[in-house]
């Protein structure tokens, strides 16, 4: 019998928490692809981040009009970078914390029913 | 200088309530697990206002609105950065680091790798780090008295470095949770509301112009700063990075009950801290018009103190005058006894524990406050005269360059070895803190090795992540036995509870 099948046959009986909590082959498999889930999901919003701080000063840099560009009298670096950047990054992470809080208890689910 | 002492009283009377609460008030919460049973009584909005709190310092309150007074729109990346840092720590770092029950930096270490040598160098690191961000604390409070009464800049120091020596070493302090919650709203009310009247002014005024020139452009070097792009980025890099590695974050943590609680306190923080960023900045740019005389100087930190007696006279200005100044000194104190104790536990445990000389824990405890405390404090007597944000982000590219790869790497990354880390924490913390240690003695330098010495973070992060990599990859038959274990530990999610 294949490794694989004999940890899910035992498993199928007492929930799969205890493979998790053993490190069995199985248990592994599964938390190394909930960290996996989990590090795309970090990757991605630290990317996007990142994105848009390193494009800031690129575009400020690139056209000059928008460094001088005003919006209501004050300049467009003001608006961004003194009030706007924050409901952006407050955004991102109630998004990150909806995301990943998901994938817990998905995986979660998993290990309670099979 | 102003004429009036109620500023003055003002300092005295937020010293006297923290000194005050901190020596007499809860002692009992002196143990990691002290710390959990209080966690379970504090809601998350008052462990995250207590987390803000402690994390606006001296920089945050005074230092960012003097450099937007001298260089202009590209300091705003200072606040954005000490925000985005926040959320960094929260995707990267904040769930996993609660659940390995880790109470400082060192412990994280010897958890994920299981290395006392490894724990030792982590805990040098702690203690060099903390004394960096220390030092600004301690100057911003002398610059603060000296713009309130004339004294000299010693006597703001002086006061700091002894409240919070007696509070930390009596025990106190660290465990108040609501003082450091109380001292956040203390510090907003102390920004938001003169602000908020002094744009009033400002439109009442007729709006006057802020500055010709190019102030107001991005990256335009304002101010007489060279490499604005470059040192720009590099800002960015140290602040989004530094502030999951800074010594006195981690321990805040700690009072989150699991990995799921402390996201959403994470969460709360950033609320709170975004709230609180929007307003240093308008202090500098009103700076322009009302005291442009403060630009380029060194009391140009002072901008934030000295702009609401400016603008409002009579018993108004000083009622706002006297606001400022007791939230100034909030952030010094709040910032300061946080630092002293997390500093003061790494040498009591790590460093003075290694011989019976010290004596039992509560003396080596002490010992290890007046060490904490007078080391800084030293260093800001003789140090020169810097931005106070400016040295505060020396501290933080040091975290960048040090504790970020250990932290990032060790969470997500299992083939991570001891030798890797360690090699990382020197190379990386040599080559921040060399730079560090030159632009303190020597400083400033010109020239683009200047901007490389001022802003390392830019090279010395690379250096350290790719230190950690190679040399782990090159140690690939040594990755530790326990790393399985480690992992699940970090990222089990909390209500699979593996311990039933």
């Amino acid at each position: 019998m294949h490794p694989r099948t004999a940890a899910a046959r035992t498993a199928s009986r007492r929930g799969v928490r205890r493979d998790v909590r053993d490190q069995t082959e199985l248990g592994v498999t599964m938390l190394t692809s909930l960290r996996r889930t989990q590090l795309r999901l970090a990757v991605l919003v630290v990317l996007g981040v990142g994105v848009v701080v390193v494009g800031i000063p690129l575009v400020f840099l690139e056209f000059p009009a928008v460094s001088h560009a005003r919006v209501g009298g004050l300049a467009v670096g003001w608006i961004i970078l003194g009030v706007l950047v924050f409901p952006a990054i407050c955004g991102a992470a109630l998004a990150y914390v909806r995301h990943a809080e998901r994938n817990e208890s998905a995986f979660v689910d998993l290990v309670e029913r099979s | 200088m102003t004429e009036s002492w109620w500023p003055v009283l003002a300092v005295i009377a937020v010293v006297v309530v923290t000194f005050v609460i901190g020596t007499f008030g809860v002692r009992v919460s002196r143990t990691t697990s002290d710390f959990l049973v209080a966690s379970r009584s504090v809601t998350p909005l008052v462990n995250a206002s207590a987390i803000s709190g402690e994390y606006l310092s001296a920089a945050s309150f005074l230092g960012i609105a003097g450099l937007v007074l001298t260089y202009g729109v590209d300091m705003l990346w200072f606040p954005v950065g000490y925000t985005v840092g926040y959320l960094v720590l929260l995707v990267l770092v904040a769930a996993p680091l609660r659940r390995s029950g880790a109470y400082t930096l060192p412990d994280f270490a010897e958890m994920r790798l299981g290395s006392q040598r490894l724990r030792l160098i982590a805990s040098v690191l702690v203690v060099l780090i903390g004394w960096l961000y220390l030092l600004p604390q301690f100057q911003g409070a002398g610059i603060t008295l000296h713009a309130l009464t004339g004294a000299p800049s010693w006597v703001g120091a002086v006061v700091v470095a002894v409240v919070v020596g007696v509070t930390v070493a009596t025990g106190g302090m660290r465990s108040i949770t609501s003082v450091q919650a109380f001292q956040y709203w203390l510090k907003l009310a102390a920004i938001s509301i003169p602000a908020v009247l002094l744009v009033g002014a400002w439109f009442r005024h007729g709006a006057p112009v802020f500055a010709a020139g190019d102030w107001g452009t991005p990256l335009s070097g304002y101010g007489g700063r060279d490499y604005p792009v470059y040192k720009t980025y590099s800002i960015v890099l140290a602040t989004f990075l530094g502030t999951m590695g800074l010594p006195h974050v981690l321990v805040r943590f700690y009072t989150n009950p699991d990995g799921r609680a402390t996201r959403r306190t994470t969460l709360v923080v950033l609320g709170l801290l975004s709230a609180f960023y929007v307003f240093p900045p308008v202090f500098g740019a009103l700076g322009r018009v009302y005291t442009p005389e403060l630009a380029g100087t060194p009391a140009a930190d002072t901008v934030v103190l000295l702009l609401p007696g400016r603008v409002f006279g009579g018993w108004w200005g000083e009622a706002l005058s006297s606001l400022v100044a007791a939230g100034a000194f909030a952030a010094f104190l709040s910032t300061a006894s946080g630092l002293s104790v997390s500093i003061a536990g790494v040498l009591s445990h790590d460093l003075l524990g290694r011989t019976r000389r010290f004596g039992d824990g509560v003396r080596r405890f002490r010992i290890g406050t007046l060490v904490a405390v007078v080391v800084p404090f030293l260093l800001a007597l003789v140090a020169g005269q810097l931005d106070l944000a400016q040295t505060v982000t020396l501290a933080f590219a040091v975290a960048a360059s040090t504790f970020c790869p250990l932290l990032v790497l060790g969470i997500w990354w299992p083939r991570l070895t001891v030798r890797g880390a360690s090699a990382a924490l020197v190379v990386g913390g040599g080559s921040a803190l060399g730079a560090v240690a030159l632009v303190l003695a020597a400083g400033p330098f010109t020239g683009f090795v200047g901007a490389l010495l001022d802003q390392p973070a830019a090279w010395t992060v690379p250096l350290a992540f790719g230190t950690a990599v190679v040399v782990s990859l090159r140690t690939r038959d040594r990755v530790p036995r326990a790393t399985s274990a480690a992992m699940v530990r970090l990222h089990a999610p909390d209500e699979l509870d593996l311990r039933r």
